[in-house]
């Protein structure tokens, strides 16, 4: 393109095909569709929960979440969020980023933040459901 | 507009842009649109509220009288309900990209009516959250 005698037919979009700014395939784009359509049963039950639990002590709260059935909602919920969440912004930051090493900076924070999240969610929830 | 610098954009050969959100009056559709990647990304954020509200439970009294305390307070009250209302306008907004990702709904009262139904769905699920919440459930302590 820059420069050269030599004319270059192939428009930018045939340059760049096949290596989109993430540069991987569509494992993240069905990951964010499976993750879609589990989210939707979970969030409704996530929120049901959650209003549930208002106004409650915290020993019945701990008690009530670290039931099995309550427990494996929400752990569903979390994984299915952090999963989702982490694909989402990632798409943003390649959307917005144009520098690449800020791109990259950018892209191991959102990974290491949505771990970190997933983590202390999925801590405290078998923390309540095994009571130690 | 700054001009940009990459060089592959400055070598671009002469082709029709497709207009931009500057060109556009803003249509219902494309504030859905916006909507739908706002409230994910407030989302991203506001699932720290979830993770301090487990982890307070999980640590114990004193630690969650503190979650208590702030999610009590009005600036506490409002991100609850934004992020109520995130995690519900997202939903619905979702529950349109999937049928989407069908081939359907595309048609001009399709999709004006589907944007309708996200914003509308949205505000009065978290209005009966939020008023079955503060009836029923006693509301946020």
């Amino acid at each position: 393109m820059s420069g050269g005698a030599s004319k270059n037919f192939r428009t930018p979009l045939g340059l760049v095909r096949g290596r989109g700014a993430a540069k991987s395939g569509t494992e993240d784009f069905w990951l964010q569709r499976v993750t879609s359509v589990a989210g939707i049963p979970l969030t409704i039950m996530a929120i049901v929960i959650g209003m549930l639990l208002l106004g409650r002590n915290q020993a019945a709260v701990a008690q009530i979440i670290g039931s099995p059935f309550v427990a494996v909602i929400m752990l569903g919920f979390i994984i299915c969020t952090v999963l989702h969440m982490k694909i989402g912004v990632q798409e943003i930051i390649v959307d917005y980023v144009p520098d690449e090493s800020m791109k990259l900076t950018l892209l191991l924070a959102n990974t290491f933040y949505c771990w970190a999240v997933g983590l202390i969610c999925v801590y405290a929830i078998l923390k309540m459901s095994f009571g130690v | 507009m700054a001009e940009t610098t990459s060089p592959a954009r400055r070598a671009r050969a002469e082709r029709p842009l497709s207009p931009h959100l500057q060109i556009y009056r803003l249509p219902l559709t494309m504030l859905m649109s916006g909507f739908h990647r706002i409230t994910g990304f407030g989302l991203y954020f506001g699932t720290l509220l979830l993770a301090w509200w487990l982890l307070a439970a999980a640590s114990g009294p004193n630690a969650y009288a503190k979650f208590e305390w702030f999610i009590g307070s009005i600036i506490g009250q409002l991100l609850l309900l934004g992020y109520v209302w995130a995690l519900i306008h997202h939903m619905l907004g979702g529950v349109r990209h999937l049928i989407w990702d069908t081939g359907r709904g595309f048609g001009p009262q399709e999709r004006e009516w589907l944007a309708r139904a996200t914003i509308i769905g949205s505000l009065s699920l978290t209005l009966i959250v939020a008023l079955v919440s503060y009836l029923f459930m006693g509301g946020v302590r």
